[in-house]
């Protein structure tokens, strides 16, 4: 018999608000975190923009010590650091640190891609100019993939599970289901969750060679077409990074916790690279097996979906995904569910994506509102003839919410899904 | 350079890796770093960096094997750039 699992804290560091009172309002007003950069001009990049969160030194030394500042140029860590103790904050458990001894019942899952690059370029240089002994003692910790979770669990005394996971865009979803389970197991009480993504050349460098990022709008970032839009032509990389408390729902009830929402379930698979499928492309039957296999756990049917927060990146791939949407819950036209995507305020934040988009569909769940599609207009013609355009708000709207769903994908063709309950 | 030249430089570089619960003034010539003042000692390597730009000079390895007390570091720092 699995435990039930509640979202009880939430923590946000994204490109267009710090905070869950800055980031709500700017999901409500529309607001775009995606700049220019004169970093990237100047490095001859083809996109321009880029989304990064706004972090002032003095906010820093709130959440880490000058001593852990110094040399320090990780920016994943420092948005997951802030990220995290404020869902612990905001989840009214920041007693659990104070604490002589592990809590060994609080456990970490914080995923990435890569962490600390700077710190890692730095590091490179320096050993190559035959220089290692000037690495420092931080240089590990900083870019070691587990670093955020590590520096994280210092932080918080987390004596349960303290790991990073790491799937692509899928990863803040993939970190969720992970500590979903571990609670559902009885294995912990608290799951810290969530993922980041550093900011800056060296982590988008890769995506700007790879041309999937829109080059034709860095003299007006204010103006890129969004996910499904007919003009859609690659997406701005972002940064940043989300975090939720997971917690098991008897002791969430117990303790007087505020429950954003129940976590029924959620599915993760990989479509093998086959049908389609790629090491960047997804295998559309193994997105609707995903869906629906997250519909099946949660014990939840199709048409008890209210609204969806899709992967939708601003590429071409958009259309199918949607088409995939329609398939997998078996409902078009008007009957299709309302559906928005965040990445057109703030730019695909690659590891960290899908916690961003997690923190912004659990506030829309909770405050019954959803915010608007950015740019979306003239829809795809090939979306607006599968689902009735007025499902795409184009401007924030207030609803009654109670089932939602959330999917990421991501390259290696990984897929996740999750679906949250009001309760 | 005098020892107390060297240890009024040295001072404000350890201080930097104390702990938040130990104090500047806890800093002696007999304090051992580890034991007394807390200090973690994976930052051992960050003081040798900073003690190499501060005095210019240059710490081996094996330099660092006898490296307990502030007052080691004192005669460690003499030994390279030579006392007046």
């Amino acid at each position: 018999m699995k435990n039930r699992v509640a979202i009880t804290g939430l923590g946000i560091v994204a490109p267009n608000g710090v905070g869950l009172t800055e980031f709500q309002k700017a999901l409500e007003e529309g607001t775009s975190g995606i700049r220019f950069s004169p970093e990237l001009r100047d490095l001859n990049f083809s996109c321009q923009l880029g989304g990064e969160p706004i972090i002032s030194e003095e906010k820093k030394h709130q959440y880490l010590t000058s001593l852990q500042l110094r040399n320090f140029k990780s920016s994943g860590i420092l948005y997951a650091v802030i990220a995290g103790i404020d869902a612990v904050n905001d989840a009214n458990l920041s007693h659990l640190s104070e604490s002589e001894d592990p809590n060994w019942d609080l456990g970490i899952v914080f995923g990435t891609g890569i962490s600390g690059v700077e710190k890692f370029r730095e590091a490179i240089h320096r050993i190559d100019d035959k220089n290692v002994r000037r690495l420092g003692s931080t240089s590990v910790i900083q870019t070691m993939a587990s670093g955020a979770s590590a520096y994280l669990s210092g932080i918080l005394g987390a004596g349960n599970m303290v790991t990073a996971n790491s799937s692509a865009c899928a990863t803040g979803t993939e970190a969720l289901l992970l500590g979903y389970e571990r609670i559902a197991n009885g294995q912990a009480t608290y799951m810290l969750c969530g993922s980041t993504s550093d900011c800056g050349p060296y982590i988008w460098g890769g995506f700007d060679a790879l041309k999937v990022t829109n080059y034709k709008h860095n003299d007006s970032p204010q103006n890129v077409p969004g996910p499904m839009s007919a003009h859609a032509s690659g997406f701005i990389p972002g940064s940043g990074a989300g975090a939720y408390i997971l917690e098991n729902m008897d002791n969430a009830i117990k303790r007087g916790a505020t429950i954003y929402a129940e976590v029924l379930g959620g599915a993760i698979n990989n479509g093998g690279q086959k049908g389609g499928g790629s090491m960047t492309a997804p295998n559309s039957i193994a997105i609707q097996k995903c869906i629906n296999d997250a519909l099946k756990n949660s014990n939840v049917s199709p048409s008890d979906i209210d609204y969806i927060n899709g992967h939708l990146t601003g590429t071409i791939k958009d259309p199918d995904e949607i088409e995939n949407w329609t398939l997998a819950l078996n409902r078009k036209q008007k009957d299709f569910p309302y559906i928005n995507s965040l990445k057109g305020l703030v730019g695909h934040c690659l590891a960290a994506s899908a916690s961003i988009e997690i923190v912004a569909s659990v506030l829309q769940l909770h405050n019954n509102f959803i915010f608007p599609n950015s740019h979306v207009l003239p829809l795809h013609p090939k979306i607006s003839a599968l689902i009735d355009p007025a499902k795409i708000p184009t401007k924030k709207k207030t609803i009654p919410l109670k089932t939602i769903i959330k999917a990421s994908f991501g390259f290696g063709d990984v897929n996740a899904c999750v679906i949250f309950r009001k309760i | 350079m005098t020892p107390e030249d060297i240890f009024t430089k040295l001072q404000p570089i350890i201080q930097v890796y104390l702990p938040e619960d130990v104090a500047v003034d806890n800093i002696h010539l007999e304090s051992d770093l580890a034991r007394e003042l807390n200090i973690n000692s994976a930052y051992f390597v960050d003081i040798v960096l900073d003690i190499e730009d501060e005095f210019d000079i240059a710490v081996a390895n094996e330099d660092m094997e006898r490296f307990e007390t502030v007052k080691d570091v004192v005669t460690l720092i003499q030994s390279k750039i030579g006392s007046v």
